[in-house]
């Protein structure tokens, strides 16, 4: 029996804005606790919420991102849970009126369940404004919970994907094209061991060609691109021995156990869930105009897809080399940069996956902190390009000097007399040189054993200080060979 | 509208409310009269007439993103039952 997994994840992200959602307290993780609160998030009487409008332009940029309709008037409710580090007694949410509706986005379908390669698209249900929690302290005390409420306020964004989603490694990345999106427009800050981006996944099983949904189970919080693997294909296996077996499932809510490697049903209480939303009396509908919309559609950054399709043919480089070159905005700008100034699109991007990657892998930093700005980089490309100067000598000398100081990549190489030799003259007698002092290996190349050959271009490479135009050192060792072989 | 004990106990327990014996029946009562009379708006033909969420013809004023100074921990703590190093303290939930 085939089975068909049916997945969709919903996605808390927290946004990047200076402060809470609801009052101006500072949107900052860490720090001693319960030192950015004030009146309205800490739920006392009489307070009044006062909404971001960063957050809300956030979740604009979003629906952008996400080719999404938005809902001209849009309301906030209650839901209404009893819970230490909800000092209110209630979330402010707008549930399923949200501000962005219908988008989707697309992600590499798993060809192992699709039964062909290409992308497909994952639609996105609608994305919410709502505000976090604060963080519950449960294991410093056998007797006490602690609470900090710095958190509790802060604006989040839920964005509920669409049952789309047919294997673990699709909802994998599909959550992996989420965090790139909302991390790359600035939105958040994508930080997943600090909760920036948390994950909850629905999961059923059917058999293959059933259109109705099976029976779904509510995996929570599984904050990790490796656990949301593992939660699903652990729950997926289950499910399929459990229906195999002509049991039912129950609808239940279930937690991910990382350390046993499997999903434990999470005791619901069923009274919980009746949250009882009701229309937040203290905040009137939010309401966008056209105008607004467009502004902030046309004022948007270039969306990583089509960036990464314009680097394809724009600087003819493959669908890898774009992908890795969009790791992160800043990356891509460098690239760009790079390559605008050196005139060079593909050298451009050797240099990114190549010296420049491996700097930063070595230092452990981004790139906005590599102390070379893409002018000075695109002059050493320049003078490679013009045949002033070797690749390897660019790489192993003049690269790491560049690191080192604000010269440029001229000066370096005056300085320490690196140049190129282009001379054809001159390379003929460094040649000559080199094969007058290895008279045996000659006689023996002579003799037939031609691959000789690059132990003379080492020797003539390494007389010359590794300076040696490599490509005219080729040709004048083979016509000094050959020459030679002529005499004879 | 009927409302039934259970509807009442499951109402206290949602909003954390610990009902006495002899406060149960009183409050089914008032419920199931507050219910009734709300009720009566069934009677009205309401086809076409948008709920109203809020009384004022209003659209969301909106903060602009930037900080104010808030409480001190000392203050926001200083209505605590109970504190320990900054945090709130609470008997255990989980």
């Amino acid at each position: 029996m085939t089975w068909e997994a049916v997945i969709g994840l919903e996605v808390h992200v927290q946004l990047l804005t200076r402060t809470k959602m609801f009052c101006a307290c500072e949107n900052r993780y860490g720090g001693e606790p319960n030192t950015r609160t004030c009146p309205v998030c800490l739920g006392l009487p009489g307070a009044l919420p006062a909404l971001n409008a960063e957050a809300v332009a956030h979740a604009l940029r979003l629906g952008h991102a996400l080719h999404a309709t938005f809902r001209p008037e849009s309301r906030f409710y209650r839901k209404q849970y009893f819970y230490p580090d909800l000092p209110k007694g209630y979330q402010i949410t707008q549930g399923a009126v949200a501000v962005v509706e219908e988008g989707w986005i697309e992600i590499p379908g798993d060809a192992s369940v699709r039964g062909a390669e290409g992308p497909v698209r994952i639609r996105i249900e609608r994305a919410h404004l709502e505000e976090d929690a604060g963080k519950s302290i449960h294991d410093a005390d056998p007797e006490h919970t602690l609470v900090d409420l710095n958190r509790a306020g802060v604006p989040l964004l839920e964005i509920v994907g669409a049952p789309d989603l047919r294997s673990a490694q699709e909802a994998s990345d599909y959550l992996k094209t989420l965090h790139h999106l909302v991390v790359y427009l600035g939105l958040s800050d994508g930080n997943m061991e600090e909760g920036s981006l948390r994950c909850d996944a629905n999961i059923s099983l059917r058999r293959q060609g059933e259109t109705r949904f099976g029976t779904r189970v509510e995996i929570k919080n599984l904050n990790s691109f490796r656990y949301l693997r593992q939660a699903l294909d652990y729950e997926i296996q289950r499910q399929r021995q459990l229906l195999e077996r002509g049991e039912l499932l129950t609808q239940e809510t279930r937690g991910w156990d990382a350390q046993s490697g499997e999903t434990r049903s999470q005791r619901s209480k069923e009274a919980a869930m009746d949250y009882r939303y009701f229309p937040e009396p203290d905040l009137p509908p939010l309401v966008l105009s056209e105008d607004e919309i467009a502004h902030i559609g046309g004022t948007m950054a270039e969306l990583p897809a089509t960036r990464k399709q314009r680097f394809q043919t724009e600087y003819a480089l493959s669908p890898y080399e774009a992908e890795m070159l969009m790791q992160t905005r800043a990356f891509a700008d460098y690239f760009e940069g790079l390559a605008r100034e050196s005139g060079q699109g593909k050298a451009a991007a050797n240099w990114m996956l190549g010296e420049v990657s491996r700097t930063l892998n070595e230092r452990a930093m981004g790139i906005e902190s590599l102390a070379l700005e893409p002018s000075r980089l695109a002059g050493l490309l320049k003078l490679v390009e013009g045949g002033q100067l070797n690749l390897n000598t660019a790489k192993e000398t003049v690269f790491p000097a560049l690191l080192e100081s604000s010269d440029s990549a001229q000066a370096i190489v005056e300085r320490q007399g690196l140049g190129q030799v282009n001379d054809r003259g001159a390379i003929q007698a460094l040649v000559r040189s080199v094969l007058e002092a290895n008279p045996q290996p000659l006689a023996q190349f002579r003799g037939g054993k031609t691959n000789l050959r690059g132990f003379f271009v080492g020797q003539a490479m390494k007389a010359g200080d590794g300076k040696v135009n490599p490509r005219l050192l080729n040709e004048v060792l083979d016509a000094c060979l050959a020459e030679g072989e002529g005499r004879e | 509208m009927k409302v039934t004990r259970e509807d009442v106990l499951r109402c206290a327990r949602l909003t954390n409310l610990s009902l006495t014996e002899a406060e149960i029946e009183p409050m089914r009562q008032d419920m199931e009269t507050l219910l009734s009379h709300a009720e009566s708006l069934d009677s009205l033909d309401l086809d076409g007439v948008e709920p109203m969420y809020q009384g004022l013809p209003l659209a969301l004023p909106r903060r602009e993103d930037v900080p104010r100074p808030g409480l001190s921990q000392a203050e926001a703590l200083a209505n605590a039952p109970e504190a320990e190093r900054g945090y709130f303290k609470v008997p255990k939930v989980l």
